[in-house]
């Protein structure tokens, strides 16, 4: 490059470009020749270089540069008959560096001359942020502030790249940005796209930033490729300095791995929807997405069906015809890739390969597998409480999975920075929150989906409402090592012979009355106790309080199967309606069994407060089927009346 | 000759019987006066062919030698039928197919 600029001079003033400036320029002229040159795909850096050395700047993405640099149209008339390019009749290197110069000389505001660029001037600013951009030099509150809107993403990219070749000039702004590098730097083919055209940046950008649908997102990348189409191989070029660029930033921060194909790598966006893909196809990450289902969801994409079935034979490690999760990533990448011009690699890219990927990105894997098994225990039997329940748990445990999660990998500061990337305000948070969200919501249907008869549901709802106490303590829920059984059976009929008569209010069972209590204090105060406090005991809570509305028989099927975990109930419902996420277990019989008697009177409460809605549900029922034997009649009266009249 | 081939493995094939799951099924019998090759006939479980034409010019390869071949030649076609967007009767076109049969050959010459 500094050869080029520097043998190419013969026909201009002799130039003299500092480290700095013949960097950017080289760069700018890189962008710019790129639709002058033939076209290559993602290539190496060296691809870069010979077209800067061999080829010449197009018309049209200079004259769009020079634009950029917000200079009026005289002027940069000037700077262009100046630099020579009309008497060669092209933008070759020479010209372009003097033309930059000029720009620079004008925009710092001196005359343009040919003398005028011979000292030392600030690097030429151009106002596109698709661009270099004034972000490029010297503005780093801007840079800032940038951060955070969806441009922020193109011209982050700059400030890295100046980072790089400013001789970290920037350094200090370094740190800062280094957290966002994994995004910023992220899909490569997004950043292509806002290469070329500033339109479509905004397009990529908020695809970027709330992936689309996957249809969606076709018609936006399909115009975009046409359209980038002639300019496909200057942004391709630029991409190959940027991904120099990004490797050197890579290395700084990737710990994993120093991979320097950027293209191929997934980043933490790309990797949310793509998990939020795959498991709108196939609800369990931890599985496979069959060959039928993923070949439907790829044709999608439009691509040809050999380049599908190339993709697949590069993604498909295993070759079972089936794609799990990291082997979908990979799939989707590819196609996101050639979707984008990309050429398809010959082999799978170290960055794509499976267990690259499933070490890379452990976390919402786990996560989803963690809380997968977990709703699914949970939802067992539930309620629509245990939504709520869920929904706190959810985000409380899917927050709590992270922690183990990091340490057990061992991949420190990939999760560390993925947490950072989460803390981010940006909508990476959302993205890493969206799949707990989607978590919780596919819990939620779930749970919904097992509820039996609408009346169950009814009730439910009808208990819901009514606030009932908070949840008395939950702590002994996991507390297996106390078998509250033994000690609730002591203490029941040795103090509580008093409440023994309230409970055969409820219809007499042939269950043992200290059961029936046992049961019946579990399942009340659970009946009514919304989730304030995120559930740990909720697996039998949710077993009781589902058995309870409905019928007792079933109840009673229920008890015995969780007769052990309900029975840890009873210490939970034994702690006072107030104190109950900050009791702890206390194996003294005294104190639970005043929780005890606390809670059967509530429990008492709650079970009269049930009657009470269940006998205005039955009349309203039986009202309803008054009118409708009303109907009924009213209408056989009328087939009556009608029926001699067709007779005859 | 690769059609006549398969009218004789067809041949092969119809005659078997109850001994479909031969898989070895080495056919030494189409040598021309003129042009003199070899061609071994393969059959999986799910009826496709595999025929190879073999020139006699160097040594006879061994059987084992053809049948590992023919395992190899099965186990790449099944991992090409693995890909859902490939249908049965197409002309594979996987690469990793490609270069394992070319590896194959280069390998016996």
């Amino acid at each position: 490059m500094e050869t080029a600029a520097g043998g190419g001079c013969g026909s201009g003033p002799p130039l003299l470009l500092s480290e700095g400036e013949q960097q950017c320029y080289s760069e700018l002229f890189a962008r710019c020749a790129g639709a002058a040159s033939g076209g290559a795909g993602p290539g190496p850096p060296e691809a870069a270089r010979v077209s800067l050395g061999a080829a010449t700047a197009a018309a049209g993405p200079v004259a769009d540069l020079f634009r950029a640099s917000q200079l009026p149209a005289e002027t940069l008339h000037q700077i262009t008959e100046l630099c020579g390019a009309k008497r060669v009749g092209y933008f070759g290197p020479t010209q372009f560096y003097v033309a930059l110069k000029l720009i620079a000389a004008a925009q710092s505001g001196l005359p343009v001359r040919i003398e005028s660029i011979k000292c030392e001037l600030p690097l030429p600013r151009f106002m596109m942020s698709k661009n270099d951009g004034e972000i490029r030099f010297g503005n780093p509150a801007e840079l800032h502030g940038t951060k955070v809107q969806i441009p922020y993403l193109t011209t982050e990219k700059n400030s890295f790249k100046r980072m790089d070749d400013e001789d970290k000039q920037q350094e200090a702004q370094s740190p800062t940005m280094s957290p966002l590098a994994s995004p910023p730097s992220s899909p490569p083919p997004y950043q292509r796209v806002p290469l070329s055209h500033g339109y479509s940046k905004l397009r990529s950008g908020t695809e970027q930033m709330h992936p689309a649908p996957y249809e969606a997102r076709q018609p936006l990348v399909q115009p975009e490729g046409p359209s980038s189409g002639g300019p496909g191989a200057k942004p391709l070029r630029h991409q190959a300095s940027l991904i120099r660029s990004f490797s050197v930033e890579r290395e700084l921060q990737d710990n994993n791995s120093n991979y320097p194909d950027e293209p191929w790598r997934i980043t933490e966006e790309q990797r949310e929807y793509y998990v939020n893909q795959f498991r709108s196809l196939q609800p369990d990450p931890s599985s496979f997405i069959s060959g039928s289902v993923a070949k439907n969801f790829f044709t999608k994409s439009k691509l040809s069906i050999p380049e599908l079935s190339y993709i697949w034979e590069l993604s498909d490690a295993d070759c079972d015809g089936a794609l799990t999760l990291p082997e979908f990533c990979a799939a989707f990448h590819l196609i996101v890739a050639r979707k984008n011009g990309y050429p398809l690699p010959e082999g799978l890219p170290p960055t794509l390969q499976p267990e690259y990927l499933q070490a890379a990105f452990p976390k919402p894997k786990w996560d989803c597998a963690l809380f997968e098994s977990y709703s699914e225990s949970m939802s067992a039997n539930q309620q629509p409480r245990d939504l709520n329940r869920m929904e706190k748990t959810s985000v409380k445990d899917v927050a709590d999975f992270p922690v183990p999660t990091q340490d057990v990998t061992g991949d420190d500061k990939q999760a560390l920075k993925n947490t950072i990337n989460e803390a981010l305000p940006k909508d990476v948070s959302e993205d890493s929150a969206t799949p707990k969200d989607s978590n919780s919501l596919k819990a939620r249907p779930r749970s919904r989906s097992y509820s039996s008869t609408s009346i169950e549901e009814a009730m439910k709802r009808g208990e819901d409402p009514p606030t009932p106490p908070p949840r008395p303590q939950k702590t002994h829920s996991r507390a297996s090592s106390l078998d509250l059984n033994k000690v609730f059976q002591p203490t029941v009929p040795a103090t509580k012979s008093g409440l023994l008569p309230p409970p055969p209010a409820l219809p007499p069972r042939p269950c043992p009355s200290q059961s029936e209590q046992v049961s019946e204090t579990e399942l009340l105060p659970q009946l009514n106790r919304v989730p304030s406090q995120a559930a740990e005991c909720s697996p039998a809570k949710k077993d009781v309080s589902y058995s309870q509305p409905p019928s007792k028989p079933i109840r009673r099927k229920f008890r015995p199967e969780n007769q052990s975990t309900e029975n840890q109930e009873p210490s939970t419902a034994a702690g006072g309606p107030t104190s109950v996420a900050t009791v702890k277990p206390h194996p003294t019989v005294q104190k639970q069994s005043s929780k005890q008697k606390k809670a059967i009177q509530t429990a008492i409460r709650k079970n009269k407060e049930a009657n009470a809605v269940l006998a205005r549900l039955n009349s309203e029922l039986q009202q309803q089927l008054k009118e409708v034997h009303q109907e009924r009649i009213a209408l056989e009266n009328q087939l009556e009346q009608l029926r001699p009249v067709t007779v005859l | 000759m690769v059609h006549t081939s398969l009218d004789v493995v067809d041949e092969k094939i119809s005659t078997m019987g109850k001994a479909l799951v031969d898989q070895r099924e080495l056919y030494l019998g189409l040598l021309y006066p003129t042009e003199d090759y070899k061609v071994y006939g393969y059959v999986t479980n799910s009826k496709v062919k595999f025929v190879m034409v073999v020139d006699s010019s160097n040594t006879a390869l061994r059987d084992n030698e053809i049948r590992s071949m023919f395992r190899k030649l099965h186990n790449s076609y099944t991992d090409v039928m693995c890909n859902p967007f490939y249908n049965p009767g197409d002309r594979i076109q996987s690469r990793a197919f490609d270069s394992m049969v070319t590896s194959m050959m280069i390998q016996v010459c």
